[in-house]
């Protein structure tokens, strides 16, 4: 993506919606997408442009929601600190799991199944924990004031997950146009031709994670702020480490968009599926796996991708015909 | 300190525990060896195959014993179908998208059965539930014991079918060297669906013999299913003696923690374990890069 | 006289109970072009793989530019000015034949506008110019070998590691790289190769050296080699001394 002009439109055109709609209903609906849209663009980081699966996003998600409420709660830190400690803190976590899995040359389905592993131990430990309230979790005191990062209006909670959705695209529009980009997407394509051009595939993958821990632990920031209550099921379940790979995966994986289409599609596709089966556990997730599996199957680049190939697909053809007519 | 009166009843009942664990990862390793990806959906197979062993006992009034003649096949026939017609085509032969793919047919089959029967956990009550059998210094329950010996039955059915059988030594040829395998003329296709039919015949027939003093619930299949692939990797992916001895050496370890450090902690005992041997000895372990 | 730029010291390199690699010297220097010659499986792409720091030898030591590098993972070893191409090319297939070469360019620059022009430019050197915009993947083999030579040399190398970079070309595509790969050591690249195109081998190198079953077995100017009667018996076969004499005679 060549300008920032698609990044600014789309975020303006987000940013309106408010003024247009009042529905709590439909805000909360675009609230949680793009929640899920932000720790997609976190998974998209390391998943899409550098290449490693992780299944365990969880971890990160899991230790922003607990470390802004933990603070809040045990520690009386203010609310806007203890969200950016719990982004610092998920980055952390990240570069310890990272620094593990990378120096040890884990690959592909085994480093899936160890970022799987380090997210199901993190459960484990906060369910039984007295710091995180073990089973019973953890509640934020109600206090809607704006330095408790606490709002009376979603309108509010809508733009500053708008807000923090924008960076998280400018970061991958800046990471495509970067050296540690390049070099990221090098070795996602080619592990040893990148070594051999100098890249430094251990560190650049290890920043990769970091960088993607810190954004999806800013998810998980939100959602303790948004929602005030987590558990260990919620901040460490298998749901968000899911929804994290599916929304790029679906949206376009290693694209600036993808996380964001990701969730828009996978979000309303959930909400469909409940109009018309009623509202029941496992119904959601149900239809986010034929997806996934449709999408693989018929259009493993993902929508953007799909959409990229077929346009110049159609250039091709047009441009091949032009030719053919001007030889003829 | 424990005193044996407290640690061999322990250990027996690990094995026990174990041989059932074996069962499950057997499936899981054959796959691996055969077509180099971890099957993410054994789990929710697992799920489903309790189920419909709960409920060939509920509506059909069938033991789980006998069930198994129904299901192994049934689960033979539905994982042959899922790998030939599914994970085969939709991965367009990608390693990373056969992952996704076995994730997401976990993530459906798990989904549907909550959505079918809700989170609740459900039993069976067979007459022999609590039967023991006493061997002086402990009692052990009679189904487990049953349990036991069956895993080594399925194991040598296993080792004869790779031995001695034709579609055995084409899954072997395949294993060893897919290309040349395919250039002789063998359907690599038929070959890699029957060896996910054979795993999954396995998980139906460890949910046969786990049931009778097992529960069942929807996500039941997970807590198995991490350990399966602690046993996998400690015993060699691919590895079938591996798997056997690994399930053995986990279910006793989960059995000792569990005494010691409590059931939640003795569950991440076995995690950490899982993680620190991925760690030191992944290729190690494993052979080639994933 | 100074140390070549390039000093392989006894280097062995054991698998499991096989020998691949048995105390094996060469030197490379600067400002040659050196091969290293040899039948298949003589352990010559192991060796590449070490110097370039893909593997560690199990004895020996390696010297580049008079300091030793032995055991050095392969990005410090491409920092000090050591690229290498690979025998299977290995190009980032989802990438555009720019985009390939700009990952090598920003080993020296940091600035993606200035990595872009070096990457171009090198591309048009390499006889990429009007292929740059093509996805990687849709390149012949020959466009493959080239852009594996246009990513190693956008590194701005001191040595570059040629592993059979002519392998799989046809003869006229032969035609068109030789000069390529000559231009490049008038620029002051030091080039070490492995090569199997004999006839490009002579033409080319000044000084090669000959690896049989994991051991140098002979060194010399190509002439000398060539008719070095062990060397061909043991990497030609019978009666390959007769025909390449005369064909180098022509």
């Amino acid at each position: 993506m060549k300008s920032v002009l698609p990044i600014v439109s789309v975020i303006a055109a987000l940013a309106v919606v408010p003024l247009f709609v009042q529905s709590n209903v439909t805000l909360n609906f675009l609230v949680v997408t793009l929640l899920i849209a932000l720790a997609g663009q976190g998974w998209n980081i390391l998943g899409g442009y550098g290449g490693q699966y992780s299944f365990g996003h969880a971890a990160y998600f899991g230790t922003g929601a607990y470390v802004t409420a933990i603070l809040q709660v045990r520690y009386g830190v203010n609310a806007w600190i203890g969200f950016a400690a719990g982004i610092a803190v998920g980055a952390a976590v990240g570069a310890i799991i990272g620094g593990l899995t990378f120096r040890s040359g884990l690959r592909g389905s085994y480093f899936a199944l160890v970022t799987l592993a380090f997210a199901e131990v993190l459960r484990i430990v906060a369910s039984v924990a007295p710091i995180t309230g073990a089973g019973v979790g953890t509640l934020i005191k109600l206090d809607l004031r704006a330095q408790a990062l606490q709002f009376q209006s979603r309108a509010a909670f809508y733009w500053l997950i708008l807000a923090l959705v924008a960076l998280s695209l400018l970061i991958a529009w800046l990471l495509e146009r970067s050296r540690f980009g390049a070099w990221l997407i090098a070795v996602r394509e080619n592990e040893d031709a990148a070594m051999a051009l100098g890249v430094d595939a251990t560190v650049v993958k290890l920043g990769a994670m970091v960088l993607s821990a810190a954004i999806t632990a800013a998810a998980g920031c939100f959602y303790a702020q948004y929602f005030l209550f987590i558990d260990a099921g919620i901040a460490y379940g298998t749901w968000i480490s899911i929804e994290a790979l599916l929304t790029p995966i679906i949206g376009g994986v290693g694209t600036v968009f993808g996380p964001l289409l990701g969730a828009l599609v996978v979000k309303s596709l959930g909400e469909g599926a409940k109009l018309v089966a009623g509202d029941a556990p496992g119904l959601d997730l149900v239809v986010y796996g034929i997806v996934l599996v449709l999408v693989i199957w018929f259009a493993p680049r993902g929508l953007i991708g799909t959409v990229a190939d077929a346009r110049k697909w159609v250039l091709h053809r047009s441009s091949r015909s032009v030719r053919e007519a001007g030889h003829g | 300190m424990l005193s044996p009166a407290i640690l061999i009843p322990a250990i027996l009942n690990g094995l026990l525990t174990g041989a059932v664990y074996a069962l499950v990862a057997l499936g899981l390793t054959l796959i691996y060896g055969v077509l180099h990806i971890i099957n993410f959906a054994h789990g929710a197979l697992l799920s489903v195959a309790l189920f419909a062993a709960f409920f060939a006992y509920q509506a059909l009034g069938l033991d789980p014993y006998l069930a198994i003649i129904l299901l192994a096949p049934g689960f033979f026939a539905f994982g042959y179908g899922l790998q030939r017609f599914v994970i085969g085509p939709a991965s367009h032969g990608d390693d990373r998208n056969m992952l996704l793919i076995t994730l997401a047919i976990a993530i459906i089959l798990e989904n549907a059965l909550l959505y079918a029967f809700r989170a609740d956990t459900r039993t069976i009550d067979v007459p022999y539930a609590f039967e023991t059998i006493d061997f002086g210094f402990t009692f052990l329950a009679v189904p487990r014991v049953i349990g036991f010996g069956a895993v080594f039955i399925v194991a040598l059915l296993l080792w004869l079918i790779m031995g001695w059988t034709d579609i055995g030594k084409a899954i072997r040829a395949v294993a060893k060297e897919k290309l040349g395998a395919e250039l002789v003329g063998i359907d690599v296709a038929h070959v890699y669906a029957v060896t996910f039919g054979l795993g999954t015949a396995c998980v139906a027939i460890a949910a046969c013999l786990l049931i009778p003093t097992y529960y069942l619930n929807p996500h039941v299949g997970n807590a198995f299913v991490l350990i399966a692939f602690t046993i996998v990797v400690l015993g060699g992916m691919g590895s079938v003696p591996g798997a056997l001895v690994g399930g053995l050496v986990i279910g006793v370890i989960e059995s000792l923690s569990g005494l010691i450090l409590g059931e939640s902690l003795g569950q991440i005992g076995i995690f950490l374990l899982f993680i620190a041997v991925l760690l030191v000895r992944p290729s190690g372990l494993f052979g080639a890069r994933a | 006289m100074a140390e070549p730029l390039l000093v392989v010291d006894r280097v062995s390199q054991r698998f499991g109970g096989l020998l691949a690699v048995d105390a094996a010297s060469l030197s490379a220097p600067a400002g040659r072009i050196t091969a290293l010659i040899g039948p298949n499986g003589a352990g010559k792409t192991t060796l590449f793989a070490i110097i370039s720091g893909f593997l560690k030898p199990s004895a020996g030591s390696i010297r580049f530019n008079g300091e030793e590098i032995t055991g050095e993972p392969p990005h410090r070893l491409a920092r000090r000015g050591i690229a290498r191409t690979f025998q299977i090319v290995q190009p980032f297939a989802g990438l555009s034949v720019l985009e390939n070469i700009l990952v090598g360019a920003h080993l020296r620059h940091r600035a993606r506008t200035v990595a872009l022009a070096a990457a171009e430019q090198v591309g048009r050197e390499i006889g990429l110019g009007d292929m740059l915009g093509r996805s990687a993947d849709t390149l012949t083999v020959a466009g493959r070998k080239r852009l594996e030579l246009a990513r190693a040399l956008a590194t701005d190398p001191k040595l570059l590691l040629l592993d059979e970079v002519l392998a799989g070309l046809n003869p006229s595509e032969i035609r068109d790289f030789v000069p390529v790969i000559r231009g490049l050591c008038a620029r002051g690249i030091t080039i070490l190769m492995i090569e199997h195109v004999m006839q490009a081998v002579m033409s080319l190198s000044e000084h090669v050296f000959v690896l049989a079953e994991g051991r140098i077995i002979a060194e010399g100017s190509p002439a000398m080699v060539a008719a070095d009667a062990a060397v061909v018996e043991a990497y030609l076969g019978h009666g390959a001394a007769a025909k390449l004499g005369a064909s180098h005679g022509l």
